[in-house]
This record gives C-alpha cells, structure tokens and sequence, in this order.
C-alpha cells in the first residue's frame, strides 16, 4: 500500500519509477501485479481524439463606454450570450453560418495560436451599460480569460463504427463506405485514461491532468457518465460508459494538442490531448493498469442503421491487428484518434512526473457508483399547462 | 527502348462492350495494364482507370486504336497533395483508402503516404477532418 502522499514524495525527491501504460502492459507479461504495485509508483496514461462536448469560457473585459453584449460573433461564430456583459461560452461545434467547415474548434484554435479574431457584438443599450454595438480585434493577450471547459471528454471506451447500407454514411466516426467496407475505432486502448481506472479509484473530481499542452483538473463526471453499461470479465466496459469534466487555461495551451476538426457532412469538433497519471497504490490499481489491448473489448455498432444496432464484439488488439470479423466478413479497420499523439502526451507527463514538475493530487471526491442515462422522452407540451 | 508507366482515364460509350479493347492493347501494342478503378453505370457508360506500361510508342498507338472506337481516353493529369508536417495521424483519410496509398503504421501509427498507389479517388479529401489534402493539377502525372 502506499498514499499519494509517500508517492509524491518520491516524485519531489526525483525517486518515483513512472511508466506508461502501455509500457506496463508489457511488463504485466512476465511479472505480477503485486511486484508491480512494489516497482512502479505511477503509470500514465492518454488519448487524443475529437471530443465534440467541449468549448471555452472567455472574458474580453470592458469597452468604453461599456456593452451588455447580447449577441455576440467571433469571427462570424456564434458565441453563448447569456452570461453577465462581457463574459461568454464558445461551443467547439457552433459553426459560422455562411461557412460551416469554420466554426468554435477553429476559434479556438486560432486564440490558442495567438491570432487575432474578430469580435463583433450588439446590445440593446440599457443605462448602465449604454452602447449598442462593438466590432473590435482580439487575441490571447488582448483578453482576461480564457479557460477551456468541457462538459464531456474522454469517453471510457468507445464504439467500432461500420455501416451495413449500401450508401456512404459521413459521420463523426469518419466516413463509412457501405457494405461494411470500412470499421473505425477511437480509442488508444491499453493506453486509454479511463480504460485503465474502470472503477474511477483514483480518477475523480480533483485529479491534476495533462490537458491541450498544460496543467488542468477533472472537476465533475462528464455528461452522459453511465456505470452501468456492460463489463466484461475484468469489469472493463464494451462500449461507450464513464466521461470526464475538465477545465484548463487555455492561455497555456498549445495547438500541438487542440486541433479543430471538420467532419464531411457532419460538422465541426475538436482534437483534444489528455493525459491522465494513475498512482499505483497497491496491488489492486497495478492488476487494473496491467490491462492490455487484448483484454479489452468493444461493440462493434451499425451507424448506418437507425438505432445503431449491435453487430459484435472485437478487442483492441483485433482492431490494431488491421481486420475484424463483422458478420463472418472481414472489415478493414482504422483508428480515427490519433495514437502516436496519444503516446506522445503519456511520455510528456512521463518526464514531468519524473522531473517533478507534476504532483499527484488526491480526489477531493470520488464519481458517482451506480449511474445510468435517461433518454429524452417526447411528452404533449399542451398538457403541462402554465408556464409555457 | 525505355518502358514507360502512364495513367490515362478512359470512357466508354454504351456500346463499346462488344469489342475486346483490352486484349488489342496486350496483343498488338504490347502493354500492360493495371486496372486501378473502374466504375460502370449499366446501360449508360463506363469509366476505367488504367495504368498502362510499355514503349511510349506502343501506348501513344494504343490510346489512338481506343479513341478510334469512341472511347474517351485522358492522361491523369492530377495527384494528391498532403500538408504532411501539419497531420495529426488520426487516421481518417487510411479508413477510405483502398488503393493502400495511406496506411497507419503499424508500429508508431503515423501516416504513411505511398504516391505511387494513389488512384485519385479523392476520398481522403473530405474524410480528412484538418482538410490537409489537395488535388494538384498539372500536364502530366508520373
């Protein structure tokens, strides 16, 4: 057994054995997870894949004479307007309406690269804030704040996308040529955050990551957190379950590891780079960081069909491996995350650990247990009366 | 004589099924052929892309014989271009790839780009998320 505490330390000390996850995978081959858990103090682990629920909150602070902004443009996209004067949130998927490959993600990325963007935005003039309408230039500098929150990252595993028609389905797991011609998987496997954590041990609200080039923290469950999707023997999920909230100063980012994305006929998302470390406290999270591709399954889902039904069940190193069987054919595979960024981030967090740059920090609490979804139900709006 | 490789997109008309064209080409002209994509709409038209090999001569012959039975023939005249130092290797473009011109590592799982395999399907243009591929025209593709 050991603390956060004693862990980290060995990592002010310069002293604690950090590995990747998938480095500890291979170990796990020829050593247990009790001499594990006595060897290595932290693994880390990461994934770099296009998470749609994601965005900004930014402050432009005031003009003189000062606008309630009302309606509010960045460069011609969109921006949440429903937050004190000068405050706003920018969705990475709100598109510019008269280009709809630009959008959020791409204003992101340009405030992040220090480029100016245009800001435009209208008021109704009210007494103490009495101007109507600002169309000025800003950037990183320019602004107060700029932090990146995102309601929903890092899904604990995700689908295999085919498509069983006979047309092209253009989706945000790429394009999926008919016929079963093509399968995509996005998730770096063994090296995954939440793939490595199944049961959220140490993954909680307060975790220190690595996010978009810097330092930033899990602070709630993601959106859609589902713990009861099926496992399989090793209480891994099959599909889609536990997400992440994640906040971090996107003053600091780096667009090495925020990418905005435009899928065909689809829209506009956002690459995001997260790295998360896991303290191997005892022999328990050393057999969960173990897990190799192998060992970890997922449900491969007809996104042609409505309702996306179930077609089988691959594991990762089938998915790597270039074919699965899907329905007694063979299905090229590809990745739509990016795992050579992936493993780039996990080798970074790697040395800061090592460096002592980077302290583990305890969860002030931890995630739900037992969660599950609700669909949205389409009830007769006459009947609710009142207030609408 | 130097054996030269070209590309050249042909068309044929609905009725040009009966006549052997392909087996001329090998026959009399002495060329090979690689074909890279064919599309046929029953009943309208056909359309091949083909990779012809042999004496310049034999395939200049060859592309008039065609043209004498109404076939369209034009030299591929475009390739693909990637912003390669901006790509993410997310893997995109390698999904709709079938002539295995872009491929996925399989060890460090960076894009690998093998222009001699292109058949300019232009698939990768819109599956490719950074829009990072472009059609580069030019007189002629090697």
């Amino acid at each position: 057994m050991k603390s956060y505490h004693e862990i980290n330390e060995k990592i002010k000390n310069g002293e604690a054995v950090v590995v990747t996850a998938e480095e500890v995978a291979a170990m796990a081959k020829i050593a247990s997870p009790e001499e594990i858990a006595e060897k290595v103090d932290v693994v880390t682990t990461a994934t770099f894949g296009a998470m749609c629920s994601s965005g900004a909150f930014i402050n432009f602070g005031h003009a003189d004479p000062q606008i309630r902004m009302e309606k509010i443009r960045l460069n011609g996209v969109p921006a949440y307007e429903g937050l004190a004067a000068v405050d706003t949130y920018l969705g990475a998927t709100a598109v510019h309406p008269d280009n709809p490959i630009y959008g959020g993600a791409h204003v992101i990325e340009d405030l992040i690269n220090g480029k100016d963007v245009v800001l435009e935005a209208w008021g109704k003039g009210t007494d103490c804030y009495p101007r109507k309408h600002i169309k000025t230039v800003i950037n990183k500098e320019s602004i107060n704040e700029m932090f990146m929150f995102n309601p929903r990252n890092a899904y604990q595993n995700y689908n295999v996308a085919v498509n069983s028609t006979s047309s092209t389905k253009y989706t945000y797991m790429g394009t999926l040529l008919p016929n079963l011609r093509n399968a995509t998987y996005s998730t770096s496997g063994e090296l995954s955050p939440l793939l490595n954590d199944p049961e959220f041990r140490t993954i909680g609200i307060g975790t220190r990551i690595f996010i978009g080039g810097t330092t930033g923290y899990v602070v709630w469950p993601g959106t859609q957190f589902n713990t009861s999707k099926p496992k399989n023997e090793l209480g891994i999920p099959v599909s889609n379950a536990g997400t992440l909230a994640v906040i971090g100063n996107m003053k600091e980012m780096s667009s090495e590891f925020i990418r905005a994305a435009y899928y065909e006929k689809y829209g506009v998302s956002m690459f995001i780079g997260i790295g998360i470390p896991i303290p191997i406290l005892d022999a328990d999270m050393a057999r969960r960081v173990s897990v190799n591709n192998s060992q970890i399954e997922t449900s491969v889902l007809d996104y042609g069909t409505v309702g996306t039904p179930k077609l089988g069940q691959v594991t990762y190193e089938q998915l790597r491996s270039g074919t699965i069987k899907v329905n007694g054919t063979k299905v090229r595979t590809a990745p739509v995350a990016s795992l050579s960024k992936a493993r780039k981030i996990a080798e970074i967090l790697k040395k800061q650990i090592e460096n002592g740059e980077f302290l583990l920090q305890q969860p002030v609490q931890l995630f739900p247990e037992n969660t599950s979804l609700n669909s949205l139900k389409e009830t007769d709006t006459n009947s609710k009366g009142g207030a609408l | 004589m130097r054996m030269v490789k070209r590309r050249y997109v042909l068309k044929f008309p609905p009725k040009s099924g009966d006549k052997p064209l392909s087996y001329i080409l090998v026959k009399d002209y002495d060329i090979r052929i690689n074909i890279l994509k064919a599309e046929v709409v029953p009943g309208r038209r056909g359309n091949l892309l083909l990779e012809l090999q042999g004496r310049q001569s034999n395939i200049t012959k060859g592309i008039e014989y065609l043209k004498e039975h109404q076939v369209e023939c034009s030299p591929l005249d475009k390739t693909i271009t990637l912003e390669q130092d901006k790509c993410i290797n997310c893997g995109n473009c390698s999904a709709v790839c079938f002539a295995g011109a872009l491929t996925m590592h399989p060890e460090t799982w960076e894009l690998q780009f093998d222009k001699s395999k292109c058949i300019v399907c232009e698939l990768c243009l819109k599956a490719c998320p950074l829009n990072l591929f472009e059609i580069d025209f030019h007189d002629d593709a090697e």
